[in-house]
């Protein structure tokens, strides 16, 4: 059978490449780390070399970086407003990080990082985690009033403020589970579909034929892809300046 | 020398030619400016365009995908922290009973968050606790 061949799950087995076991843990570099290796140096390095001319009238490539600088800056600025810029180094970091895997996830027999949910969850924690320490830094115990809506009679707390700290709580769940989901449907769909051509093309000149249906349909969805992984990469970062405002401002 | 000033042809010397230049950027200048002009009357156009355009298909699949993820995440999280409170307080079942319709609540008030029908995280109204009351 040629599903064997075919398998769309197999292209997010981890594959440790140099085991390292530390104090009873599996510290292995992994297929998985290596291509977060490639996203930092990818990232950093084009920001790095496209910005070292710094001239005045940008190139092409210049324009890019700055064309993503503002970007973040505007969005964070936007939701975050201008206290918000303090937080400018870690949304970019994100923003980019996200952006570059994604991409990088696009292109045949690479690695998508960001289709793990653990790696989209420690990126979601490390957001929760800088607005609960934020928000309990700037404004003490005044943070939690971010889990008492205005207005509401007392009798009602007993209910009001648990859901509201479940909705809190569910904001990292809800952040990495999509980030996750589309990638991995993305790409299970993708895979799929180029599986159809292969075994199609196995039946002879009429599958030869048919074949060409479910190949404009992969191509179709590869650029179906490439818009999620940008959307993706701009929702993440667009919920991240969202929940810093709540740290910078919990009661309106 | 002659061959020199040949091609200018004028016979002109220095002052002349500093004129023609002078000419020159003015045209730049009108030409820059009758550039910038036109652009600020297509620009709006083209953004709104833009706008239009996401709206229609990119924007309706990251809405869905968003919706129902926060859907499910309130719902998880609200049976997670009961299943927790359970085996710390030995309860069961009744902290997962209790925080999975909680966390529905959560769920539900997530969706219309993001929906933009109720207000956000510390903005409550009372139509909002009318809606959480007949939960």
């Amino acid at each position: 059978m040629a599903a064997d061949k075919v398998d769309p799950i197999h292209q997010f087995h981890i594959i440790k490449l140099i085991p390292i076991n530390i104090g009873g843990y599996d510290l292995s570099f992994t297929n998985s780390a290596l291509f977060m290796v490639a996203t930092v140096v990818v990232a950093a390095g084009f920001l790095f070399l496209t910005t070292s001319s710094r001239s005045l009238v940008p190139g092409r490539l210049q324009s890019v970086s700055e064309m993503a600088y503002e970007f973040v800056g505007n969005m964070l600025r936007d939701a975050a407003g201008t206290q918000g810029m303090k937080f400018f180094p870690l949304v970019f970091s994100l923003f980019m990080f996200v952006l570059v895997a994604n991409l990088l996830g696009l292109f045949p027999y690479f690695f998508t990082i960001t289709s793990h949910i653990i790696v989209t969850f420690g990126l979601a924690i490390l957001v929760i985690a800088t607005v609960i320490v934020y928000g309990f830094m700037k404004h003490g115990l005044g943070f939690l009033k971010l889990f008492v809506p205005k207005g509401v009679p007392l009798v009602m707390m007993v209910l009001v403020v648990p859901i509201e700290v479940i909705s809190f709580v569910s904001r990292p769940v809800s952040l990495s589970v999509r980030l996750f989901a589309n990638m991995l449907a993305g790409h299970i769909t993708l895979k799929v579909f180029s599986g159809f051509v292969v075994s199609l093309s196995a039946l002879g000149a009429l599958g030869i034929a048919g074949s060409i249906l479910p190949l404009a349909m992969a191509v179709a969805l590869t650029a179906l892809e490439l818009l999620v992984a940008l959307l993706q990469a701009y929702v993440f970062a667009v919920l991240t300046c969202m929940y810093l405002n709540d740290a910078l401002h919990p009661s309106h | 020398m002659a061959d020199k000033n040949g091609p200018d042809g004028t016979g002109e010397t220095g002052p002349g030619k500093q004129h023609e230049a002078d000419i020159r950027d003015d045209d730049l200048e009108r030409r820059r400016r009758e550039l910038e002009a036109s652009l600020a009357t297509r620009l709006p156009n083209r953004l709104e365009g833009k706008d239009d355009a996401k709206a229609g298909s990119a924007a309706g699949y990251g809405q869905a995908v968003k919706l129902s993820s926060e859907f499910i995440a309130g719902v998880v999280v609200g049976a997670g922290i009961g299943w927790i409170i359970d085996r710390m307080a030995g309860t069961s079942p009744f902290g997962l009973i209790v925080f999975l319709l909680l966390g529905f609540g959560a769920g539900v008030l997530n969706v219309m968050r993001s929906a933009g029908v109720v207000a956000e995280f510390g903005q409550g109204d009372k139509s909002r606790s009318g809606r959480n009351d007949s939960k």
